[in-house]
């Protein structure tokens, strides 16, 4: 308790220097927590968003089907089951290369086939309810804009059927949906299922059965396989560790900044007060009490620190988890699920973790300079030699 | 009266040309036996007419049957050395130095534009027979390019065939496609090909120069030269190898 005293009065005594530390290691408390904040938030949007728009509870994809593989396509549809017919649990999918001619251009496209009526993704397949003449087709975002295609817009599309004979059609543009998950936006065109069967002559066929959020695990069935979030997700996933690793690069370099700091005002205090230090030992106070004390001082920039981050940075990350982070035009056309704003989240884990870290970090770069005292000669210490 | 002679003398006119007019199957044969070649080394210049210019691409094929092709761009410096190799659904396509990778192309993507052109992969190493692949019939004869054609309309006779229906103007003479325009099944136009100039060699009459037009793109179409061909050589099997490619 006398060393926190002392401590506390030491720190203080030292003025500006100590505030100074202070600030850095705010502000690397406030971005380590406001960066893991934003990624969280992020994480958490593009689950939620692509679960609901796009793999549901998982997917039973046909055997021969590999979303990474464009070859695959053409073998990779077969019979819907029977399973699947229940509308309330399952969403198949019908997926076709195709060429499009937005204003003569020729643009290779992926046409999807869905039913208009599913209720499995949140996705407003209902425009897709159409008797024109024309195949109702309905767009991302993206893709719209990419393509300069608008509500009412004719485009021709070429398509090989079953056989591989050409046929072209007509379609129009009869939506354009807003949508953060771009993997059901570029290059695709949405389309009534079985309009697409009859395109492509594969009545009562599909690629892949969208399931609900309520079927998360489910055995295979023959010619089919069931794919869970841990293989749906798995591409996202790494994409998350990889910007966590670019932020643990951040936050090292201004941790480092605040430790230099420290360590340089440990070694100051350390060379400053060696009257004080030869003093305390005379008085009594064994080697260890002396370092025990000028760690604590050490360390108190830690608590002092985050202390100061709570009363400005508090408010500072709460408004920002309320009115979100606008993401820079453009960052959504990378392929990977990004909202316009996200809204960081932060855990109670993610604070507590954090202020540990640098509480832990903070002592040990205090602690380390205080080596010295235990080699020092208190006489000497006294008269203020410089050992 | 003399109205009436000079219908008279039309109606004789028509039915002696009616008469005169293989079947749609004799015509099909005949153009299979000008452009149907067993093998076949052949130079060529393709001329692709973009928005921002023209682009000129050089190259040589070895043809065998209608599986085996394997073409060599020889210019621009840019392509040169670039191979593509065609069996019977797959094509591979090797690019040399630096990148020195060979990647295989099938399905949906032969029939992709070769180039920006309005030609795809499978045009460009098609040599299917016609007689095989369709039924004809003869519509009539017109006069295109100042020479007298026969214009049939050819419909698949099998599922896998690329074009439902086509429609040609088959030199009289020559028994060349001198035009010919091929259709989706819904009827939609999809592409237009012209021969603008032939040549005669070893008893067949073989394209010179040709037009080929994506009719659903806006491009400006595709010229093709055919600079020379020979059709009496024996290819070695090993040319249609994969190994074949980085030679």
């Amino acid at each position: 308790m006398l060393a926190i005293k002392l401590a506390y009065r030491n720190l203080l005594g030292a003025g500006l220097r100590t505030w100074l530390n202070i600030i850095v290691l705010s502000f690397s408390f406030l971005i380590i927590i406001w960066n893991r904040g934003v990624i969280n938030g992020w994480d958490r949007q593009a689950r939620i968003d692509t679960k609901n728009q796009e793999v549901g509870g998982g997917q039973y994809w046909h055997e021969n089907y590999d979303p990474y593989d464009p070859f695959t396509l053409e073998d990779a549809h077969g019979i819907i089951p029977e399973k699947f017919q229940s509308i309330e649990n399952y969403t198949p999918i019908l997926i076709s290369q195709a060429t499009a001619y937005p204003d003569g251009r020729v643009q290779s496209v992926l046409l999807k086939g869905i039913e208009p009526d599913q209720k499995i993704l949140k996705i407003p397949t209902e425009s897709l309810k159409s008797d024109i003449e024309e195949i109702p087709v309905m767009l991302g975002r993206r893709m719209a804009e990419n393509n300069k295609l608008k509500i009412g817009d004719f485009v021709t599309v070429r398509w090989r059927d079953a056989n591989g004979t050409f046929d072209a059609a007509d379609a129009k543009v009869v939506h354009i949906f807003k949508t953060d998950v771009p993997s059901i936006d570029n290059g695709q065109m949405w389309v009534p299922m079985q309009r697409l069967q009859k395109m492509m002559q594969m009545d009562g066929e599909a690629t892949l059965v969208v399931a609900s959020q309520e079927i998360t695990s489910a055995p295979d069935l023959a010619h089919w396989i069931f794919k869970d979030h841990d293989i749906l997700f798995k591409d996202f996933e790494e994409l998350i560790e990889m910007k966590n690793v670019g932020g643990y690069i951040m936050w090292f370099i201004l941790l480092l900044l605040a430790w230099i700091a420290i360590f340089d005002t440990q070694v100051l205090s350390i060379f400053r007060r060696q009257k004080e230090i030869g003093t305390d030992i005379a008085l009594g106070m064994t080697r260890g009490q002396v370092i025990r004390l000028f760690t604590v001082e050490g360390a108190m920039h830690g608590i002092l620190a985050a202390i100061l981050a709570a009363i400005y940075g508090g408010p500072l990350l709460w408004l920002q988890a309320v009115k979100g982070f606008a993401m820079p035009e453009g960052t959504d056309d990378m392929g990977i699920a990004i909202a316009d704003t996200i809204y960081p989240y932060y855990s109670i884990g993610l604070v507590v973790v954090t202020a540990s870290v640098v509480l832990i970090t903070t002592t040990i770069v205090s602690f380390l300079p205080t080596r010295r005292i235990s080699k020092m000669n208190p006489t000497d210490a006294i008269r203020g030699k410089i050992q | 009266m003399k109205k009436i002679e000079v219908f008279g003398n039309f109606l004789l006119f028509s039915a002696m040309l009616m008469a005169q007019i293989p079947s749609a199957e004799e015509i099909l044969k005949k153009i299979d036996e000008n452009m149907v070649f067993d093998q076949a080394i052949s130079k060529s210049k393709m001329v692709i007419h973009g928005r921002i210019g023209d682009r000129t691409i050089e190259s040589k094929a070895w043809s065998k049957g209608n599986d085996l092709a394997m073409v060599e761009y020889l210019s621009p410096a840019r392509e040169a050395g670039t191979k593509m190799l065609k069996t019977a659904d797959k094509l591979w396509i090797y690019t040399p130095e630096p990148t020195d990778r060979i990647i295989t192309i099938s399905g949906h993507l032969l029939r992709q534009s070769v180039m920006g052109s309005d030609l795809s992969y499978e045009d460009i190493t098609d040599n299917s027979s016609m007689i095989e692949s369709y039924n004809a019939k003869v519509l009539g004869t017109e006069t295109i390019f100042e020479r007298n054609c026969y214009v049939l309309e050819l419909v698949a006779k099998k599922d896998d065939i690329s074009y439902y229906k086509r429609k040609i103007w088959v030199d009289v003479e020559r028994m060349l496609p001198l035009k010919e325009e091929r259709f989706a099944k819904s009827g939609k136009l999809l592409k237009k090909t012209e021969i603008l100039e032939v040549f005669q060699q070893d008893g067949r009459w073989y394209p010179r120069h040709m037009t080929f037009k994506d009719m659903l793109s806006r491009g400006e179409g595709t010229e093709y030269f055919i600079n020379s061909i020979d059709f009496n050589v024996d290819i070695p099997e090993y040319i249609f190898t994969k190994a074949a490619l980085r030679r």
